[in-house]
């Protein structure tokens, strides 16, 4: 089903192909989308060589700077350069018109249900969603009941998956509202390619993301607690050993701010504290990357040696901001998932800008039916899982893979979701010479304050393996760097 | 500063420099062995072993028991920089980081322990020369803030220590006695002292060439200019507590301020000839000064009780 793009003599397009699925370059064979004819030309021009010796600076560039990732399971963590390809993914200002406005309504959507189901249960008592899709979740916390967050912001950070359908709208795959990841690879491989396409970036118009660190700190500042006018800001991590260690230290030394880990701090008298060679400092602000269950073994998992104990109640007396707020996973989780248009609805009174994919729940029996006889066809996900973990791939399964899940969502109905295996748009990708096309997705990362900002870019995340759908980093993934044009 | 990076800095720089006298020492004493007068040399080997650290009981193969001990100690307190190294990667700078990470890697290569047999200097001077490079390295690209004081303050305060008790357990073996000539085994131990602290050719530049166990003791104790003599580490290691607790002032870093000053003072200060009185008193007297402001610098500035900087 492959038909070549090119018929002329564009040797590096030789083993591109175009089908079903969307093509982030090429509208026909041979025939480059106008914003993608720039990036089309300089390929057809360059020679091979040089190609490989720009894609040769760029990697060397990532090394050196150290960023990597860190692989679960394999050797202790083991460090690896984040993988990375040299053509950039362009979007255009109209399409990114839309992605901005539809991000923006879901996440004021999304926090105004995370204040109502700690709070009143307005939309529970309508009827929104199903009280058992929100006390079921794992993720929900009880200890948030009653308790006004700063400002009302649950979700100041946000790094929703975003998806192109075959017939070119972009779709919501899934929102991440615990502790989004990406962003520094987003804002390095933006100077990596400054250096790499010099030319392009002249000519292309492309808008800039620098300020994401600045409006980050900006966003934090915002949510200190009251009568703290120069608040003391804080990254807290959970140390070397995480995957995104790299990330925590590189926003800390961008915006300025110190790197904590939770032996560092100490509470007393529900105030929080960092201890300093010069004493004790108050702690005002902090951007956790610490999920909910580690933060306070005295409020959650008692064995966490990465909180701090004391945390949470100092959190609640309001002596110190959390951002993101502790329980926000219940609104990116899989199952609900699903009832996140209704949710836009009942809140905001408005269509939803950007649509969903449509979800099944293995929770309701008809629906669970509808998934098991069909297994070869869909993905099925575990609703708290991330990274690529916990997945099965219909069509790419075996018959034993998909016997596994089915015992799996049998046992546990509630903790699985299934979905149509939706052919990701592609996009080109350099290999050794030639262009060829791969699976992509985009994640944009927005900042809830006043306004909210999306910083015009994002991690757009390859799936670089030949015909996989999968695109994170720890299951062969790779990034790209995502232009938005003027 | 957070207190945490600052005990990740001084404890990367103890473990270096324990790494290199390590490599220096053993070093020596290697190439002694090499050339030697008649007699059993089980003494230098269990000498050498406790001036470095250890802490086992004698055994029957104290070559082999160094030999063990030194390797492991060399291999482990490069780790160990590493690691604390690798906690404070965004303090240190890549350059520094770089340069340690690649001797750590060089270092587990050489110091397998088949390599190490067969080549034993390959990794001495791997380590000799990484521990200067990673020092250049930190002195020409590093802030001389409150990061870089801490560092050099672990890195005396081990070098102090280190050097109080090999004097200590070669005086104890060698007592200088002035009736009689030295002969020549036990001029090469001596001169093996004084290369063991890079000193041989500073001692000479300062004596001349005519050894004599007093002048060691004098050169290696009071010199104030020499970087490996035991006041001018005391010196350092006093200028830095002072730098870093300009920013801590407290009634805690006043008491560290005087431990300082009286071990600075014990250097500066005493005759040779009442040192020489007793040497391994006055070393025991050095190495308490400095376990003590070791535990002064926790109770300032890294390991506090919460309740006390309160109160403060």
């Amino acid at each position: 089903m492959s038909t070549p793009a090119s018929g002329d003599n564009f040797s590096r397009f030789d083993d591109y192909w175009l089908d079903s699925a969307y093509d982030e370059m090429f509208e026909g064979a041979g025939a480059p989308r106008p914003h993608y004819r720039a990036l089309h030309q300089l390929l057809a021009e360059v020679p091979a060589a040089e190609m490989r010796r720009r894609k040769q600076a760029a990697d060397v560039t990532f090394l050196n700077q150290g960023i990597t990732f860190t692989v679960y399971g394999r050797e202790e963590g083991t460090e690896r350069i984040f993988p990375h390809d040299l053509l950039p993914r362009i979007i255009t200002s109209a399409e990114w018109e839309t992605i901005e406005r539809g991000l923006a309504q879901r996440i004021t959507a999304l926090n105004l249900f995370l204040k109502d189901i700690y709070g009143e249960g307005k939309c529970l008592a309508a009827g929104v969603v199903p009280r058992h899709i929100v006390y079921s979740c794992k993720h929900f916390r009880r200890q948030m009941r009653e308790f006004s967050v700063p400002r009302d912001i649950y979700i100041t950070v946000v790094g929703s998956d975003l998806i192109r359908m075959p017939d070119g709208r972009f779709v919501v795959l899934e929102d991440n509202l615990r502790v989004p990841s990406g962003v520094s690879y987003m804002l390095t491989s933006r100077q990596v390619m400054k250096r790499v396409f010099p030319e392009l970036f002249r000519t292309a118009g492309v808008r800039p993301i620098d300020h994401y660190s600045q409006a980050l700190l900006a966003t934090l500042r915002a949510l200190a607690p009251e009568g703290r006018p120069d608040p003391n800001i804080v990254l807290l991590t959970p140390g070397v050993f995480n995957s995104a260690y790299f990330e925590h230290a590189f926003l800390a030394r961008q915006m300025g701010i110190e790197l904590v880990e939770g032996r560092d701090l100490a509470v007393h008298d529900n105030i929080v504290y960092m201890r300093t060679t010069a004493g004790l400092r108050r702690v005002d602000v902090i951007y956790r990357r610490v999920d909910d269950d580690f933060i306070d073994p005295l409020a959650f998992r008692s064995d966490s040696t990465l909180g701090a104990a004391g945390l949470f109640n100092a959190y609640r007396s309001g002596n110190v901001t959390l951002a993101n707020a502790l329980g926000t996973g219940v609104a990116d989780d899989k199952a609900l998932y699903a009832y996140v248009p209704a949710i836009i609805r009942y809140f905001l009174g408005e269509d939803p800008v950007l649509d969903n994919v449509e979800t099944y729940l293995c929770g309701d029996p008809a629906q669970r039916d509808h998934v098991l006889g069909r297994l070869d066809q869909y993905v099925v996900k575990a609703v708290g899982e991330s990274g690529g973990y916990g997945m099965l791939i219909g069509p790419n399964s075996t018959a034993a893979e998909r016997e596994e899940f089915r015992q799996r969502i049998q046992a546990d109905p509630r903790n699985y979701i299934a979905q149509p295996t939706i052919q990701l748009s592609r996009a080109p990708c350099f290999f050794e010479g030639s262009v060829e096309p791969r699976h992509v997705d985009l994640r944009p990362y927005a900042l809830f304050g006043d306004p909210i900002t999306i910083v015009p870019g994002g991690l757009t995340r390859v799936a670089l393996r030949k015909g996989s759908l999968v695109v994170n980093s720890s299951q062969g993934g790779g990034s790209k760097d995502t232009w938005v044009l003027h | 500063m957070l207190s945490r990076v600052a005990d990740n800095l001084y404890w990367m720089s103890r473990y270096l420099e324990r790494a290199e006298y390590t490599a220096r020492a053993v070093g020596v004493h290697f190439s002694l062995m090499l050339e030697r007068e008649e007699g059993p040399e089980a003494g230098r080997w269990t000498r050498l072993l406790t001036a470095l650290g250890s802490k086992e009981p004698p055994t029957d193969d104290p070559f082999g028991a160094l030999e063990a001990f030194a390797l492991t100690q060399m291999v482990d307190s490069i780790d160990g920089a590493r690691e604390n190294a690798r906690q404070v990667r965004e303090q240190i700078g890549s350059e520094v980081w770089e340069e340690l990470n690649r001797l750590f890697h060089e270092s587990k290569r050489l110091g397998a322990p088949a390599a190490f047999r067969a080549q034993p200097f390959d990794l001495i001077s791997a380590v000799n020369t990484g521990a200067h490079l990673f020092h250049g390295i930190i002195d020409s690209t590093m802030l001389h803030g409150e990061g870089w004081q801490f560092i050099q303050a672990g890195r005396f305060i081990e070098r102090v220590q280190h050097t109080v008790r090999l004097l200590d357990r070669h005086f104890s073996d060698f007592p200088p006695d002035t009736s009689e000539a030295m002969n020549a085994s036990e001029h090469m131990e001596w001169v093996g002292l004084l290369r063991s602290c890079t000193a041989f050719e500073a001692y000479c530049k300062v004596y001349t060439a005519d050894v004599s166990p007093g002048r060691i003791a004098e050169f290696l104790l009071l010199n104030a200019e020499f970087p490996h003599a035991v006041r001018f580490g005391a010196d350092s290691l006093a200028r830095s507590l002072e730098a870093v607790h300009q920013v801590a002032a407290g009634r805690k870093a006043d008491r560290l301020g005087k431990l300082a000053g009286r071990l600075t003072a014990a250097l500066s200060f005493t005759p040779i000839e009442e040192i020489m009185g007793n040497l391994h008193e006055f070393t025991v007297t050095i190495r308490r000064l400095c376990g003590q402001i070791h535990d002064g610098i926790y109770q300032a500035s890294i390991a506090y009780p919460i309740d006390t900087a309160l109160g403060s």
